[in-house]
């Protein structure tokens, strides 16, 4: 079974030897000529202001929670859908019943206004 | 011939197809967006190097290499060099499962047009489709800059989202098809293309895919016009090279990702099946090329909001309806 | 709600949106923009202070280079200036003030359609841009063929015109303006219909009449909020009260109430150039006075008095009597104006300008707080600043 992966992994070597082969070459050919302000990072031609590294809205954070919740909903439902002949009726109402409970949580995160951005 | 020499040979013969497909599919890709861009916008697009400008992408190549190849002082060197990496050699890997035309017979055996056939095919799609999520974050988040961080941020939160509704969409695909694998999903559609029998399914596919590969309407992690270039601010020559490389791969990958589960992959009449694969990839490409042409871009929030408030809700009752549907149509023995 | 901390971020000078070296800082908490700081003079070239070094002639080229988008407006304003200061301004032949309002409302057009270009394109449409660079090149196109140059185009004189029309322009300008209101539906039906391109200026930086005035709003901003004021009505100069248009105001004051107004005002515009053309009369372009307009060349090789008079006015200049005055004009984003202080010397000793879009962006801050990031571009857009002007 596990050799049909074979030609994956084949495939990960190859495509990380190109991904590697291009940088290398490019750092061969291209040429440097590095300076302090070539390597600053990029503000519009400013001197800096603050750093990048400061803490961020929660906000994106709430969004990254929501995607854990839903998609490890996602992922019981995928086994479900292929084997979903055979569960018949019974899996069918049980997936209704789990999916009801993901949309009551769904619609108390809307109410609470966690998908807002005001 | 012994046998396993010819299983090694006709694999490798099939990556390096596979391959080269990929990269100059890639790059033509490149140039395919820029002429017909043009056409829509008054212009030639590139016309200058080789015939019809066909050698464009060699000299865009030959440039990238060529540039100047440097990091930013205060950059996280490490990830900064494995950040676009990471986006073009998930990009490269997904195409692995996808099966780009019906199986033939080479030295009298039976050769599937897959690089491999895994069992498993939609979940390594979407696996690899959530790793490249990292390519994008980390390449932002690394050159410490804040139009990259920006950039990345949006990427992260644009792709996970999209990533959801994307998913719940192929599940009514897996219901009808009963199988994760690819090809077995393009045989199940050899009557009726999964696009006609749930076309909302489909709609949610293609919405949600055409914002996986952050183009307009949905390019909001490199809006030029907010955030300069977002996640790719930092990067120069053949760094930013892979990203944009990674970039045009995905959006074939994603087209052939609708061709295979929703427009019946190779199946179709009179043209041999690998034509007819590679003209329904080359139709969903245009119309991503279209949109590029046609669409304004969302804002944050309204993007946020399409996702979670309209596609994620559809989509799962896309799910039960056409569990429904299906439990009606022929109910389960026993 | 829990206190954060904001991100401080400079956007601009060197930014693809800001529509030249306007720089704005930025204090962003996650996507939503709860500061802005609008810095300028990137682009000062001290206008003001040259001017008063320069003979009056010599200034003119200057004007060109404030906003550079529609340079003959600033011509006008500046022309109009001196004329009054001079008390000539009723002796302007019939033909110069025509050709100058129909060259002010191609100038228009032109201005609008940079504006709808670089909006549209802000906010990602950039097939529009293409689609009103092409109309724009005609605009250039007759641009180099009545006064010489593309973008600064010197055109106007003291006492009326540098030089007549080319022949046969008048049938080409006809035929641009016959078919640009097509082309405006054209714009419109790129974006008008979209449902994005709705949800993006629909309700998004939204000022109120009061504020606008308080403010000193003036050009389309303005009249989007409602107020319905226009110089070219309602303080008219070079004849305009002789041409049939209409003064296009709105209601909600929001981005796209001034989307819409300046299409209109480009519909507007192509009528009165129409009313110019059906009235065009041949006639002389200068001013009968002859210390002040520069004589014919064949004047200044065969009379006297000829080259005595273009002698003078090259190297000397003419002298206004002691005195200051304002003459403010309809520039396509609002009201530019010249205030000049003469001394009696052949230099003014004052020129103060007006910059339309400078008093404009001042509504920034109150129109894009607590906006997102891409409000703020849309925002900039639809103030429609050109920073030649606000720098000076």
């Amino acid at each position: 079974m596990l050799d049909s992966y074979l030609p994956i992994i084949v495939l990960i070597v190859i495509a990380l030897a190109f991904a590697v082969g291009t940088i290398v070459m490019s750092h061969l050919i291209g040429h440097r000529k590095p300076s302090a302000v070539k390597l600053a990072p990029y503000e519009c031609g400013m001197p800096l202001v603050g750093s990048a590294r400061e803490r961020l809205s929660i906000k994106f954070y709430i969004i990254a929670m929501l995607f854990i919740v839903f998609d490890i909903e996602a992922v019981f439902l995928y086994p479900w859908a292929v084997v979903f002949k055979r569960l018949g009726m019974f899996g069918f109402a049980e997936m209704g019943v789990f999916i009801f409970i993901l949309l009551v949580g769904y619609v108390y995160v809307w109410k609470k206004g966690a998908l807002e951005w005001e | 011939m012994p046998e396993w020499l010819v299983t090694t040979i006709l694999i490798l013969v099939k990556l390096g197809f596979v391959f080269f497909l990929l990269l100059t599919g890639a790059a033509y890709m490149v140039l395919a967006e820029r002429k017909l861009l043009g056409r829509m916008q008054l212009r030639y697009g590139p016309n200058r190097v080789g015939p019809f400008g066909l050698l464009q992408p060699l000299a865009d190549a030959v440039k990238l290499v060529t540039k100047e190849d440097f990091i930013p002082s205060q950059a996280d060197k490490f990830l900064f060099f494995i950040a676009p990496g990471i986006a073009a050699v998930t990009a490269l890997l997904t195409f692995a499962v996808v099966p780009f035309g019906p199986p033939i017979r080479l030295f009298g055996r039976e050769v599937p047009l897959v690089i491999c056939d895994l069992n498993i095919g939609v979940l390594y799609f979407l696996g690899l489709s959530s790793l490249a999520v990292y390519g994008v974050t980390l390449g932002g988040w690394a050159s410490n800059s804040k139009y990259a961080l920006l950039g990345s941020i949006r990427a992260l939160s644009q792709l996970i989202s999209y990533e959801l509704s994307m998913g719940l969409a192929i599940v009514p695909v897996v219901l009808m098809a009963r199988s994760f694998s690819l090809t077995n999903i393009v045989n199940a559609q050899a009557g009726l293309p999964f696009a006609i029998l749930n076309p909302p399914a489909f709609l949610i596919f293609l919405v949600s895919v055409l914002a996986e590969s952050k183009r307009i309407p949905f390019d909001l992690p490199e809006a030029e016009n907010e955030i300069v270039a977002g996640f790719h601010t930092e990067y120069s020559g053949m760094r930013f090279g892979l990203f944009f490389v990674g970039e045009y791969i995905n959006v074939i990958i994603l087209s052939s990702m609708v061709t295979v589960l929703f427009l019946g992959g190779w199946h179709g009449p009179l043209l041999p099946g690998i034509v007819w694969f590679f003209l329904k990839v080359g139709f969903i490409s245009f119309l991503f090329i279209w949109t590029r042409g046609t669409l304004p871009r969302l804002r944050y929030d309204q993007l946020m909001h399409f996702g979670w408030k309209i596609l994620v809700p559809l989509a799962l009752v896309n799910v039960i309806v056409t569990g429904a549907i299906l439990l009606l149509l022929n109910p389960a023995k026993g | 709600m829990a206190k954060t901390e904001t991100m401080t971020i400079n956007m601009g000078p060197q930014h693809p949106s800001t529509h030249g070296v306007l720089q704005l800082v930025l204090e962003l908490d996650g996507e939503i923009v709860r500061k802005i700081t609008p810095h300028i003079g990137f682009l000062h070239r001290g206008v003001e202070k040259l001017a008063e070094h320069r003979t009056y002639h010599q200034v003119l080229p200057l004007t060109d280079r404030l906003d550079y988008l529609a340079p003959m407006h600033n011509n006008l304003g500046y022309v109009l200036a001196v004329e009054k200061l001079l008390g000539i301004d009723e002796q302007i032949p019939e033909r110069a003030n025509a050709v100058r309002v129909m060259m002010a409302e191609l100038t228009r057009i032109k201005s609008h359609l940079v504006w709808l270009a670089t909006h549209a394109l802000d906010i990602g449409a950039m097939t529009v841009f293409l689609y009103c660079f092409r109309e724009r090149e005609r605009i250039m196109d007759f641009y180099e063929k009545i006064s010489g140059a593309r973008m600064t185009s010197n055109y106007f004189r003291v006492g009326g015109l540098s030089r007549d029309l080319p022949d046969g322009i008048e049938r080409e300008i006809r035929a641009f303006i016959d078919e640009m209101p097509g082309h405006v539906d054209t714009y419109e039906g790129l974006l008008s219909g979209n449902k994005i391109w709705q949800k993006r200026v629909m309700g998004i930086g939204v000022i109120g009449a009061k504020d606008a005035i308080d403010i000193g709003l003036t050009g389309p901003a303005l009249r989007a909020s409602g107020v319905d004021w226009d110089l070219r009505r309602d303080q008219s100069y070079c004849d305009y009260d002789k041409y049939d248009f209409q003064v296009i105001t709105g209601k909600d004051g929001d981005t796209w109430t001034r989307y819409k107004c300046r299409l209109d005002e480009i519909r507007e515009s192509c009528k009165i150039v129409r009313q110019v053309l059906d009235g065009l009369k041949p006639g002389p372009i200068l001013a009968d006075c002859p210390k002040v307009c520069l004589p014919p060349k064949k004047d200044v090789v065969n009379t006297i008095e000829g080259l005595i008079h273009h002698f003078k006015i090259i190297t000397e200049g003419f002298k206004p009597e002691p005195g200051e005055v304002y003459v403010g004009v309809e520039n396509p984003k609002g009201e530019v104006g010249y205030y000049l202080i003469s001394d009696g010397s052949p230099h003014p000793y004052r020129m103060k300008i007006r910059p339309a879009s400078f008093v404009n962006l001042q509504a920034l801050p109150q129109m894009a707080e607590g906006a997102m990031i891409a409000d703020v571009i849309a925002i900039i857009g639809t103030l429609d600043v050109v920073l030649g002007e606000i720098d000076r």
